[in-house]
């Protein structure tokens, strides 16, 4: 728009970001930083250029280069970290959130070539993780670290992937489970085929051998891969809940049996291929259900925000040491960008310190000397010097973790549909088959017997077992489409059942920076200079936006001085007299009109124009609003009620707006909604939010990075698809809706299949075409009602 | 005949060392990593390859 001259834009060779000076170059290469240029000269002197030809601009921008890795040398955080090392080699897997590429992949597996130190590394991508396996005698693990620093992957190294890495990972060898099932199921379905078609007299002795054969398959099928079924229908029954395992696990015994008994008296071709089908296709299911992100983590709390270690100073030298070892006490040392893990006492230095992700305050807060600074700020500025009043775990911040909503369960806090259904399907079932039962009996008691039997093999709720698993899992590859990601299938369940929405503010409805700041008017270099010689002096969050908009500057003397509280500054220098702050201090009256923040600007009775500080509200806040009257919305927010009036747009309703809320009163608020019965949805995004995240019923987390840093949570969003929540929240409706529907097309299956069984004439080959037929059905329907239904809400 | 029974008992024995075979490759790890193996193939190496250890 302006006519001033139009500085081309040149996107930086290795990251891409736009590059605002031309005096990071190399050949004809431009950089946007000396990070960046850093990069490139490692890897060009390494031969490793060609990084750069497999995909334009694949590195991550470097502008922030500090690097402490030092407390990697410490042998009991390398113990923590390390996989396996002996006095020759060591394994170590690294998280590294910027791999994203194949660019990535390839510089990462040529680490040997910058340093032959390295045996060996392999990328996992999908996990984002880096196996590498070095040799301990040429190369310690500082330097590997900072050798993957200095080519652009920073690992990502906090305590808590340390201590789940301990927890190890469950293994219930699924994936074997379904190989035995379906390796038997094929065999057994070979071997059944003559029995169908019919087989002549003399070929009778193939029936018994092939009858024997389908036992020995089916004994694996049963007692290996259907294992799992027996198990939990056992502690259901303990429990004295009818879940769905529970006629499940029925099925199979009765099916086994049967099978055994007709085998073994001769009397028939028994139902192995039904039962090998059987628990084939709820394997599968269960595989469907499991659906993991490998990179990305629900279950992060406070360790994984603070460091692995800190430094202290012990004797006048500093040294790292681990959080764990961290006591009251102890001086530490925390520098620029650095987070203070523990309630602390400034001892030495100026600090300025950034709580946004506690407290969602998005200014830094100043300390003075002697002052407590709690856990959980980033010191900006100057290195400070502090002393440890609290270990780490009982810090103001981390206490919240202490809280109930931490300890309790979390999984079955919403009956599922499910396990509504099945309950009630259990008790039919088995009324039905005890009545067939004692219908034949007194006439026939093998026909009562096979009534029975055959009631449990054909109501066994294989299709209902299935149902929620494959409607769920395609529910799941949509909402991921859109950059939604849910911690597992039970969430979309959760999701359509919420009433009530609560929303944090900053960094959830605002982005990252919070609040712009316009100049209307123009300002010369001395004017400039003045303002910011006054503002400097206050603490108030709008003069330090002020302050950091008109960069450094020198520092004026100033002569007089006032600032009078919710209005402004009154100054004197050099002869100037400044007025800055509220319309009323300034122009004299009240702007009515004002709707957002201003503050005026007048020197020596001149007017010179006015700061407008406008919030950046996500996308689709219009949406927000939409959703009344079906959602009851709530705001919470950390901060001060600075943007009451604006928020209106927004929330309409009275008392639906809380502000200056502590960790603690979010997480009683939540409680307290529940209390009167409502369904309610926690989106946040900050560690202040932590609480509230895990007593609702369902806890999103907002971030515009997944890989970040975010409170453990139900599900993850990408900021990006924030004004998609009201598609979301209808289309997790639909999938249960498509579960309703299925169930009933279950229903219809096993109608047809008891009104042959209750007869006792249940032929194995109606059994065996009833089962996949209806599994097939059900599959078919769920997965393409439910691409409908996300077509039908935009989210295809 | 009698040769089927010969037959089912080589058919079995073949898809039971199939079963084995994939066993072998999970418990192995081989099935842990499905999609790196797929962008790397696209690398090539150009210049001469590092010395073999």
């Amino acid at each position: 728009m302006t006519e001033s001259k139009t500085l081309e834009k040149v996107a930086c060779y290795h990251c891409g970001d736009d590059c605002l000076t031309s005096s990071y170059i190399i050949e004809d290469k431009t950089f946007c930083c000396h990070g960046c240029k850093t990069v490139f000269e490692v890897l060009a002197s390494s031969k490793l250029a060609n990084y750069y030809s497999y995909n334009e601009h694949p590195g991550a921008t470097r502008a922030r280069t500090d690097k402490r890795f030092d407390y990697l040398s410490s042998a009991d955080i390398i113990t923590e970290l390390v996989d396996y090392t002996d006095s020759q080699i060591t394994i170590v897997t690294f998280f590294i959130p910027h791999i994203h590429c194949s660019s990535c992949l390839w510089l990462l597996e040529q680490l040997n070539t910058i340093n032959p130190a390295i045996h060996y590394c392999r990328v996992d991508f999908l996990k984002k993780q880096l196996n590498i396996r070095f040799d301990n005698q040429k190369i310690n693990l500082q330097e590997v670290v900072e050798l993957l620093y200095d080519i652009g992957y920073e690992p990502l190294i906090s305590l808590q992937d340390i201590i789940k890495k301990q927890n190890g990972l469950i293994k219930d060898n699924l994936v074997q489970k379904i190989a035995v099932a379906g390796f038997c199921f094929g065999n057994v379905m070979l071997l059944s085929f003559p029995e169908y078609f019919g087989l002549s007299d003399y070929e009778t002795t193939f029936k018994h051998f092939f009858g024997w054969l389908n036992i020995l398959f089916t004994l694996p099928v049963v007692f290996y891969s259907g294992r799992g079924y027996f198990i939990a229908a056992w502690q259901n029954l303990k429990q004295k809940i009818v879940g769905i395992d529970f006629p499940l696990a029925l099925g199979i015994g009765v099916l086994f049996i049967r099978t055994c008994a007709e085998v073994i008296t001769r009397s028939g071709a028994g139902f192995a291929d039904t039962l090998c089908g059987l628990v084939f296709f709820l394997l599968v299911g269960k595989l469907v259900q499991r659906k993991t992100y490998h990179h990305i983590s629900f279950e992060r709390d406070y360790r994984s925000f603070f460091p692995v270690a800190v430094h202290i100073i012990e004797d006048n030298v500093d040294k790292p040491v681990s959080l764990a070892q961290l006591k009251t006490g102890h001086r530490m040392l925390i520098r620029h960008n650095e987070i203070i893990p523990a309630d602390a006492i400034l001892l030495k230095g100026e600090a300025l310190i950034d709580f946004s992700f506690v407290t969602g305050e998005s200014i830094p807060v100043k300390k003075t000397w002697g002052e407590v600074v709690y856990a959980g700020g980033r010191q900006t500025g100057e290195a400070i010097e502090l002393e440890v009043v609290k270990p780490v775990y009982q810090s103001y911040l981390t206490q919240l973790w202490n809280n109930e909503a931490f300890t309790r369960q979390k999984d079955n806090r919403m009956q599922t549909f499910n396990e509504k259904v099945s309950r009630y399907f259990t008790v039919v079932l088995l009324a039905i088959a005890f009545g067939s039962l004692f219908f034949w009996l007194p006439t026939d008691v093998r026909r009562g017997f096979a009534a029975f039997t055959a009631v449990l093999i054909v109501a066994c709720p294989c299709a209902l077992a299935l149902s929620t698993p494959f409607t769920m899992s395609a529910a799941l590859s949509i909402f991921d489409r859109n950059f939604f990601y849910l911690k597992n299938v039970a969430v979309v369940e959760q999701m359509a059942a919420i009433d009530t929405i609560v929303f944090d503010k900053t960094g959830t409805i605002t982005t990252g920076g919070s609040q712009e700041i316009k100049i209307d008017g123009l300002l010369s270099a001395k004017e400039q200079l003045l303002i910011y010689s006054a503002c400097i002096n206050s603490t108030h969050p709008l003069s330090r936006i002020i302050c950091q908009y008109l960069g450094n500057q020198q520092r004026l003397a100033i002569t007089r001085y006032a600032e009078i509280p919710n209005l402004g500054i009154l100054a004197t220098i050099e002869g100037h007299r400044l007025r800055i702050g509220s319309s009323k201090l300034v122009l004299g009256y009240k702007e009515i009109e004002d709707k957002v923040s201003k503050v005026y600007l007048m020197l020596d009775e001149e007017m010179l124009g006015f700061f407008e500080f406008t919030h950046q509200y996500r996308d689709g806040m219009d949406n927000i609003r939409k959703l009344e009257p079906a959602y009851h919305t709530f705001l919470l927010s950390g901060d001060q009620d600075h943007e009451r009036e604006e928020l209106t747009r927004f929330f309409k309703t009275p008392n639906t707006m809380l502000f200056s809320q502590s960790p603690q009163s979010k997480l009683d608020f939540v409680q307290t909604l529940q209390q009167q019965g409502r369904q309610l949805m926690m989106v946040g995004d900050g560690l202040n939010d932590a609480g509230a995240l895990k007593q609702s019923d369902l806890g999103i987390a907002v971030t515009d990075d997944v890989n970040n840093f975010s409170p453990g949570s139900d599900a993850i969003m990408d900021g990006r698809s924030f004004h998609k929540l009201p598609a979301f929240l209808r289309f997790s409706k639909d999938t249960v809706n498509i579960i309703r529907f299925s169930f009933l097309i279950s229903l219809t299956y096993n109608l047809i299949g008891l009104s042959y069984a209750v007869t006792g004439k249940l032929s194995p080959l109606t059994a065996a075409i009833l089962m996949p037929l209806s599994t097939v059905t059900i599959i078919a329907f769920t997965s393409l009602a439910t691409h409908l239904a996300a077509r039908k809400r935009k989210l295809a | 005949m009698s040769i089927i029974y010969l037959l089912i008992g080589c058919s079995v024995l073949l898809a039971l060392v199939f079963l084995a075979a994939f066993f072998w490759a999970q418990r192995s790890g081989q099935n842990d990593d499905l999609y790196t193996p797929s962008m790397r193939i696209l690398l090539d190496d150009e210049e001469e390859p590092p010395a073999e250890k």
